[in-house]
């Protein structure tokens, strides 16, 4: 067996004196792909940044493979879709350290035009990027990722504020890819519409809470020590579904 | 005189032409900045540096420096203090240029009252002056685009990338803070040289105004930054012409041509091409969703 792309031990990681990630132990593999869920300010983003290496541990190790190639692709709220740009030059942008030039070389034109048409968007090319829908966004920053080689793809929250059809073309894509020896890890807080999609999943909450399968680590028991609350595992089609099993939230109609 | 005359009158002194080739240069050097300083959201840093060169521009004759490498030292220190401050993210970048910039602004002008100016004439600094370009400053001014324009060729794609989306530039091999000091430097530079006939109240807008037009008007990156440094050119061009024929201020011309430039944008374009430089433009679907195959499992 080989060794894990990226192996945390022990890492603990914290702005100032709040500390964020505690004792985090968790090794990507090849080939994987891996939701990392919880709350909000459970360090699902801090956990990216040390795996990306663009934050260090302040306690224990982060050990990347020197072979590995790793590729990120951010929040799509987060980004501005009125800058001045096509989507063949966003996907380029990509190879910014590998030639200084700004006009592209034949195989680069060749490069990009393959990626893009393997992600199925090859004829928006020439296309401003605030021209996309929402699934051809993902698709576009994929294709970004993916001119880059890499063995790893790490994605925050990639389903975030798109809607149904959106998140299942974004789905469908990332098993694609998976598929194709891809090792994918990303953050998620949805745990119907994407955490149970996957093949395996991290709850975290400052530390790993879990770590499996979504048989394993959707259940009651480790939702609560993840969430904070209690939660009801249904089960649909042979995958589970969460409901929000506390009492205190349900809201009753107003008499009259 | 007839009219024709009176028209290329100005063009029979040499200390014309020489502010015409300097306004030129400055207007397009300004043009091509102005487009990475609008689209990092920092059109108020020209602003804020030309203010903190003031002092240096005041502070250098009395410590014997030459006011060039003093006032540039100067605005590089400032520009790269803002940058850091900023960085940090407890103080925003607007409030750490006001801290910075202001002060040092403050400084330029206490010194000048108490000690006097050994340089250029304090309106001259403010407003941009016609008069007294000397070959030095027309070298300092090519030597500024010629700087400029090799950094923003050589390092185009980790300039775009950087400028585009920091974040993930950082994480594929492209140093965003090196690149942040770079165009700092550029800047400071740029001001630095420009400073004399622009003027220090003025450089904000020959660095805002042009790239804002390029975005009304073309959707390219690439695209923008020619029109941008073409307009800041012709701008320069006209606005010093203006200058010499009405005896204004050279820096308070430019800024209006470039100001007459966008309004006549804005109307020609019924308002569409604010909305694309604003981002106001709805959201377009375009293709249909690719149909779930099966679970993704």
């Amino acid at each position: 067996m080989s060794a894990p792309l990226i192996a945390l031990a022990d890492a603990s990681f914290g702005y100032d004196a709040a500390p964020v990630l505690s004792h985090v132990t968790y090794a990507v593999e090849a080939g994987e792909f891996t939701g990392i869920v919880g709350p909000s300010g459970s360090g699902k983003t801090s956990l990216l940044k040390l795996l990306l290496g663009t934050a260090k541990p302040q306690r224990g190790t982060v050990v990347r493979r020197p072979d590995v190639a790793v590729s990120y692709v951010p929040q799509l709220e987060t980004v501005n879709w009125n800058f001045p740009v096509t989507v063949a030059e966003c996907v380029l942008m990509s190879r910014a350290s590998t030639r200084l030039l700004p006009w592209p070389t034949q195989e680069e034109r060749r490069d990009v035009a393959a990626v893009l048409d393997r992600l199925g968007i090859g004829d928006l090319a020439g296309r401003h990027i605030r021209e996309l829908s929402g699934g051809q966004q993902q698709r576009m920053f994929i294709a970004r990722a993916l001119l880059r080689r890499p063995q790893l793809l790490l994605m925050d929250e990639p389903t975030s504020g798109v809607d149904i059809g959106t998140r299942h073309e974004v789905l469908h894509l990332l098993d694609e890819l998976h598929r194709d020896g891809l090792a994918i890890v990303l953050t998620t807080h949805d745990l119907n519409g994407m955490a149970a999609h996957l093949p395996n999943l991290v709850a975290l909450n400052r530390t790993v809470i879990a770590h499996g399968a979504p048989s394993e680590v959707i259940v009651p028991e480790v939702l609560e020590r993840t969430f904070g609350a209690r939660m009801e595992v249904l089960q649909h089609l042979g995958m589970p579904v969460v409901v929000d099993g506390s009492d205190q939230v349900r809201l009753r109609p107003v008499a009259g | 005189m007839t009219l024709w005359q009176t028209l290329l009158d100005p063009f029979n002194y040499q200390f014309f032409q020489k502010g015409l080739v300097a306004a030129v240069i400055a207007g397009a050097l300004c043009g091509l900045i102005g487009v990475y300083v609008t689209l990092r959201g920092m059109s108020y840093i020209g602003h804020g540096l030309s203010h903190a060169i003031f002092g240096g521009y005041a502070a250098a004759p009395l410590l014997g420096i030459p006011v060039v490498l003093g006032a540039g030292a100067w605005g590089l220190a400032s520009a790269l203090a803002i940058n850091a401050v900023a960085r940090t993210k407890r103080i925003g970048a607007d409030a750490a240029i006001g801290v910075v910039t202001t002060a040092s602004f403050a400084l330029g002008v206490a010194l000048l009252t108490k000690f006097g100016n050994k340089g250029p004439s304090f309106d001259a600094l403010l407003f941009g002056s016609i008069n007294g370009v000397s070959t030095s400053d027309l070298l300092l001014l090519a030597g500024a685009l010629l700087f400029a324009g090799a950094v923003f060729t050589v390092l185009y794609r980790a300039f775009l990338f950087s400028t585009f989306d920091p974040e993930v530039a950082d994480v594929s091999g492209v140093s965003v803070r090196r690149m942040d000091a770079l165009l700092m430097l550029v800047l400071s530079v740029s001001i630095l040289a420009t400073l004399k006939i622009i003027g220090v109240t003025l450089v904000a807008a020959t660095l805002v105004i042009p790239a804002v037009v390029a975005r009304m008007l073309s959707d390219s990156f690439s695209r923008m930054l020619w029109i941008s440094t073409g307009l800041g050119a012709a701008a320069g061009a006209v606005g010093m012409y203006l200058s010499f024929q009405l005896e204004i201020p050279s820096g308070t011309t430019i800024v209006l041509v470039n100001a007459a430039v966008f309004v006549a944008v804005l109307v020609v374009t019924r308002g569409q091409a604010l909305r694309r430089a604003g981002g106001l433009d709805d959201h377009v679907e375009s293709g249909a969703p690719t149909p779930l195959a099966g679970a993704a499992r």
